[in-house]
């Protein structure tokens, strides 16, 4: 044992041990992310998920069958009738692509898998490599063994697998695993310094922008890191190369995506990046110059510079004011404004706040999402800074801003998952490693020589200070003095910590029970988060919500497949041709799975638009069928669940439809709907409540299934229950009436029209020569 | 071995085409005119001494039964007797079977008899001919009975052609109250089954008389041949217009011990076409006045032993599907979507999976044989095109099928599963099918036991290669400068 060669031995068999160990590891946790996203796939089907999903299905499915070319000319003309929409150049291609090329290689392959069947699979695969790229994000930061421990956490953390079920095809699927991977590059950088991660960091960041709207929160993160280590003195060479590089490359590449193009420079969620990329040369420029100046001179250039300076600053200021004002929206989209400004949407854009996870969450919905992590974090906090690195920095802003954006709308919660997991793997990996090495010390018998210990300690943490003693070897001395004085300055935070790092190299030990208890503990902890998480994927999140399921008493499943039903009817027994109007949520389904034109759908683009269609819900029958027949419109479709008690169907849905068809055509009055500011539908409600089409398509002969018309969701009796339709017909209603198709009837031959109806007659003439112009339409 | 083939009929079909609207009885007329006059028909040797016909419309497939009991009169042995048909019936003619009774009452057998199409230089008015070829030839004076069987689709007409929700379904039957038939019929009588006894109305041609379900037309004595006169039947049929208008059948053989079946369904409802309100409160609450011809359920009649079933449509799984299965047969109940209406259509795809050993053997000569059903698996629907895919296993050679009806065949390649020459599949392809065409088929191929190994070796290999790439890559040192 004494032989330095046989030592030498022991530890690169260690280490070769460790690293196989860790990659076994590694390869389980993409196996358990993988696999507990596919209950949906077992108790469910293989199924495409929810509303967006099957917009990116279908168009993936456009992609593999007419590919790349015909997929960015793509006009959309079965969508947002008349207006169309031109896909290509206004969809996040990431997410298509990806699944795209997946199908192409397994066909090539000669693996016949169906585009269903590799979109279906995508978010439980890319989550997979999410857990791996936590892995290295967590291990730049403090050592292999938080990466692991981050990295098992992330596979299973309810928030992300909200988003990532099998099924799931949605941006976020493959948008999280780019947002860590962009992190990483950007933190292995910052280690290293080199070009090459540099180079690759701005291509995973091209990556992010094809994939999802959040590529702003790294390109607004990121350069607030920066701005960070420059003010606590952190600038190095590495910071500039990894920012300066990231910054001119992302920012080219950014622009190819044809969805954000000119914007990657000209709106606001840009200009912070470009704003520390001159600090930053201003910085590196003063570094440059105070090494090659003599210090009397150094402080005349400083004069010079700041003089000079300020003023460059004034007119850059100037012009970026200047811009950003001559936008309407102050150069700000209408969702990043509610994100500074929480109460914007709901103020202004009611169309932003009427989408369900664009909504603040409430404190249940955390602990639902991230469960025991939320505790953890905090330590996870604290350990970050035992001692603060710039990688450590990075995740300890990284965790705070995302804390901020997930206040503020619900679907964000998704960017804390993984700094979440991060902090709670850095926490739970830095507790086990004080306790078990407390444990190990008193331990004598069980483990030898204090050499072994060393090594041992060595595994986890001591490599990753090995990297940042390396690192602050490289840095020159007149940069860690202003560190200090930083430091100073924040006594409280970190003169604390840095007593503990020097306590704990004479070893801090806890005492013998105390450890083992705190382990059993934290293993108990670990335990329930498990525990949580398959509860979560197995019956919270797994649901593909087109198909509902319920447990009838005597144990049996009932299955509630109406939607597909209705789908499936359009699909077969109707014209290819013919419009299907519809609130927007259902717009995705009914172009992809009825393969029928809609008036409005889930990418909400045009208010207007839907704003008519609200007003054609809230309006009586007459006035909705001209607007629908003015639109070409030939399906009325409406959900409805007060048969079996479905309760997101369009009548609780339908203030909506007043409001942002208020917002629009101010004739519609939400006032007129409430009674005394309560929304109902029972026999109090108000006439022009009970007369609107939605109440009348939905309740439509629902009074004969009973006979006494009890709504099961809004647990009342409907108001009206006896009326006819005159200008609708009923052509379908699935089997537990939770769709209803209505069929617009012809207008009226004009012989009945006497003298006294002029007035109809020649409204109706009007609609039938302007849905006449329609017809020429090039649309059409 | 018998042969039916509709396409010669297309020409006829054309003159009858050209005629005006309604002409159907006109020209039934002319043809019973021009044709009484013809007395030079072909050989006369032969005579039908009885004929009854029994036409069962309770399906939508209607289905003909014809005793003929013939005579030679003439003094050469005769050695086929020839049916004719109107060209609006061979159109939609989907089986001909004949057979003989021989033997004595009691321990009386039957043996089928070759059937096939047939042209005739002097056809009136493009009557179509099938021509039976006797075993033994039938001598001068000897009689002979003959059953014959011929099965029609889209016989029946709904009249009206639109119904609402609440009306049943009423049909129209064309057909001759006397049997058409190139010889002279001493006597004859057809019986026209009906699925109830509402009838609404129907030709009369004394002696004709109704009794609950059965129309009775005749006895006629002593009819020359080629006699015809049109009769309509106009009766209520709800029994469910099942239609497949077009199945794709994909057999896909892996000497792994797994049969793999795909069937991709369009399904429409053939009757009177659904007209205005579908109202759901009144087809749950009145299952009996409303909706009576549409139907929701279907059956599947699928080999025993079979598992992994699925029932899915382009949208997903279909959920409403029931499977029992004992050790003779196996059933699958499926409902589409949405109950289907008049006019309404559905796609759906079944698969199923089968143990190889039930239904692939060797043959004497070292071959191997598929035997397999032919025919869609659907309870008393009739298809309109069918597609039978039989994807043979990579590397098999020589391909031939044995099937006991003329169908098209063709040779297609599929690649699946990491296939590097491609599969053979032999393609066949049949118009105009009924249930009664579910028949064994086979298909010989010859297949050496070493391409089984193929992909596993490909697979090894691959994973093999890595594994030394990955071990070459840690070993060499690819840095410029140490």
């Amino acid at each position: 044992m004494a032989d330095p060669e046989n030592a030498m031995g022991a530890t690169t068999l260690r280490y070769a041990f460790g690293n196989v160990l860790s990659f076994f590891i590694l390869l389980l946790i993409g196996v358990l992310a993988f696999s507990i996203r596919l209950f949906s796939v077992i108790k469910y089907e293989s199924v495409i998920h929810e509303f967006d999903p099957y917009f990116n299905y279908r168009v993936t499915q456009f992609l593999t069958k007419n590919g790349i070319y015909d997929f960015w000319n793509w006009f959309d003309d079965r969508t947002w009738y008349p207006l169309g929409r031109v896909i290509g150049g206004t969809v996040y291609p990431g997410l298509t692509l990806t699944a795209g090329t997946l199908w192409w290689i397994l066909n090539s392959l000669n693996v016949p898998l169906s585009v269903e069947t590799v979109c279906v699979f995508t978010a439980p695969i890319f989550s997979a490599f999410a857990s791996w790229a936590t892995y290295l994000l967590t291990k730049e930061v403090k050592g292999a063994g938080a990466g692991l421990t981050a990295a098992a956490l992330l596979a299973m953390v309810p928030s992300y697998i909200s988003r990532s079920v099998a099924g799931s095809y949605d941006n976020e699927a493959v948008a999280i695993f780019a947002l860590i991977f962009t992190f990483y590059l950007y933190i292995k950088t910052l280690n290293t310094g080199s070009l090459f991660y540099a180079t690759l960091n701005a291509l995973a960041y091209f990556y992010m922008v094809c994939s999802w709207g959040g590529y702003t929160f790294i390109i607004n993160l990121i350069p607030m890191h920066v701005l960070l280590c420059i003010v606590t003195g952190r600038y190095s060479s590495r910071l500039y190369i990894a920012y300066a590089p990231f910054v001119v490359l992302g920012t080219l590449l950014a622009a190819l995506v044809p969805v954000v193009g000119f914007n990657a420079v000209m709106t606001s969620e840009h200009f912070a990046s470009f704003l520390v990329f001159i600090i930053i040369h201003v910085v590196a420029f003063v570094y440059y110059i105070k090494g090659i100046l003599s210090p009397k001179m150094f402080k005349v250039a400083v004069m010079l510079v700041i003089s000079v300076g300020l003023a460059v600053c004034c007119a850059v200021m100037a012009i970026l004011i200047a811009l950003v004002a001559s936008s309407p929206t102050k150069g700000w989209s209408g969702r990043s404004l509610s994100l500074l400004d929480p109460t914007y949407a709901s103020k202004y854009i009611p169309i932003i706040a009427s989408v369900s996870e664009h909504q603040p969450p409430t404190w249940p919905s955390y602990f639902m999402d991230i469960n025991v992590l939320a505790f953890l974090v905090p330590a996870g906090i604290i350990a970050c800074f035992l001692p603060l690195s710039d990688a450590s920095s990075f995740v300890v802003l990284y965790i705070v801003t995302s804390v901020y954006f997930s206040g503020v709308m619900v679907r964000l919660m998704l960017v804390l998952a993984p700094a979440a997991c991060i902090m709670s793997g850095i926490a739970l990996s830095e507790a086990f490693h004080v306790f078990t090495r407390s444990i190990k010390f008193q331990l004598p018998g069980l483990l030898g020589s204090s050499q072994v210990d060393s090594g041992d300690a060595s595994s986890s943490t001591v490599v990753a200070q090995n990297d940042a003693g390396k690192v602050e070897k490289t840095e020159d001395t007149a940069k860690e003095r202003p560190s200090k004085k930083n430091k100073k300055k924040e006594k409280e935070i970190v003169d604390k910590p840095s007593l503990k790092t020097k306590i704990e190299k004479r070893l801090l030990v806890l005492p013998l029970e105390a450890s083992i208890f705190a382990i059993l503990l934290l293993v108990l902890l670990g335990a329930f988060y498990v525990v949580h998480c398959v509860w979560a994927a197995a019956e919270a999140y797994s649901a593909p919500s087109i198909v509902l399921t319920s447990h009838s008493p005597d144990g049996g499943l009932h299955v509630f497949d109406d939607f597909r039903e209705a789908y499936a009817w359009l699909s077969h027994n109707t014209e290819v041709d013919d419009k299907v109007a519809s609130w927007w949520d259902y717009g995705y389904q009914t172009t992809a799975m009825a393969n029928r034109t809609v008036i409005v759908d889930n990418n909400t683009w045009n208010n207007t638009h839907i704003a008519t269609v609200g007003t054609a819900m809230s309006s009586p029958e007459k006035a909705a069928w001209e607007i629908f027949n003015s639109l070409d419109v030939k399906y009325v479709l409406v959900v409805f669940g007060g048969l079996v008690g479905y309760p997101s169907d369009d009548i609780n849905k339908f203030l909506w439809m007043v409001r942002i068809g208020g917002g629009v055509f101010p004739h519609i009055k939400e006032p007129d709907y409430l009674r005394d500011g309560h929304y109902r539908i029972d026999s109090q409600a108000t006439p022009t409540m009970l007369n609107c089409l939605m109440y009348k398509l939905s309740y439509y002969r629902f009074v004969e299934t009973d006979g006494k018309g009890f709504d099961r969701v809004r647990r009342t009796e409907i108001g009206k229950k006896h009326f006819k339709l005159t200008h609708f017909e009923e052509v379908f209603t699935t089997h537990h009436w939770m769709v209803r198709i209505y069929k617009l009837k012809p207008p009226k031959n004009r012989i009945r029209g006497k003298a006294k109806k002029l007035k109809s007659k020649t409204s109706t003439t009007t609609s039938t020569k302007r849905s006449g112009a329609n017809k020429r339409n090039p649309w059409h | 071995m018998h042969i039916v083939r509709g396409s010669t009929a297309r020409h006829h079909t054309h003159t009858a085409m050209e005629a005006p609207l309604g002409a159907r009885l006109t020209l039934a007329l002319s043809i019973f005119a021009f044709l009484s006059l013809l007395t030079t028909a072909f050989s006369q040797q032969i005579q039908i001494l009885n004929a009854e016909r029994r036409v069962d419309l309770t399906s939508h497939i209607v289905r003909v039964f014809l005793t003929l009991k013939v005579e030679n009169t003439g003094t050469a042995p005769a050695t086929e007797i020839l049916l004719a048909f109107p060209p609006t019936q061979v159109d939609h003619l989907a089986v001909v079977k004949a057979q003989a009774a021989t033997g004595k009452r009691k321990k009386q057998t039957y043996v089928p008899l070759d059937v096939k199409p047939t042209e005739l230089p002097d056809a009136p008015n493009g009557t179509k001919y099938f021509i039976i070829s006797l075993l033994s030839p039938l001598n001068s004076g000897e009689t002979a009975t003959l059953e014959v069987l011929y099965i029609l689709t889209h016989s029946l007409e709904p009249f009206p052609a639109e119904i609402s929700q609440s009306e049943p379904q009423l049909v129209y039957y064309h057909d001759s109250a006397i049997i058409l038939s190139p010889y002279h019929i001493k006597q004859q009588t057809t019986f026209i089954k009906t699925p109830t006894a509402k009838v609404e109305s129907f030709t009369r041609v004394e002696p004709t008389n109704r009794v609950s379900t059965e129309l009775k037309y005749g006895p006629y004595e002593d009819r020359p041949p080629y006699s015809f006169s049109p009769i309509i039947v106009h009766f209520e049929n709800n029994n469910p217009f099942a239609v497949v208008e077009e199945i794709v059948r994909e057999v896909e053989i892996s000497h792994w011990g797994n049969l793999q079946i795909t069937e991709h369904y369009k399904l429409v409802h053939t009757g009177a076409r659904h007209k205005g309100v579908f109202s759901r409160v009144d087809y749950q609450s009145r299952p009996s006045f409303s909706g009576v011809s549409s139907f929701k359920h279907l059956l599947a009649r699928l080999p025993p032993r079979v598992h992994s079933v699925y029932y899915r449509d382009e949208i997903g799984n279909i959920s409403s599907s029931h499977l029992r299965t004992d050790n003779r047969k196996s059933e699958l109940e499926i409902e589409p979507r949405y109950p289907l209406f008049g006019g309404w259509k559905a796609t759906f795809v079944i698969g199923y999976g089968l143990p190889l050993q039930d239904f692939l053997f060797e043959s004497s000569d070292g071959k191997r044989y598929l035997n397999f059903s032919f025919g869609c698996p659907l309870a008393e629907t009739s298809v309109d095109k069918l597609t039978i895919k039989v994807v043979l296993p990579e590397g098999s050679k020589d391909p031939s099928a044995v099937v006991p009806f003329s169908v098209e065949q063709r040779l297609e390649t599929k690649y699946s599963y990491l296939d590097v020459v491609g599969r053979t599949v032999l393609v066949l392809e049949k118009k105009n099918l009924v249930p009664e065409h579910n028949s064994p088929f086979q298909v010989y191929y010859t297949f050496n036991q070493i391409f089984m190994l193929a992909e596993p070796l490909m697979l090894v290999s691959a994973f093999f290669f890595f594994f030394v790439a990955c071990v070459a890559y840690l070993h060499i040192d690819l840095s410029i400068r140490k």
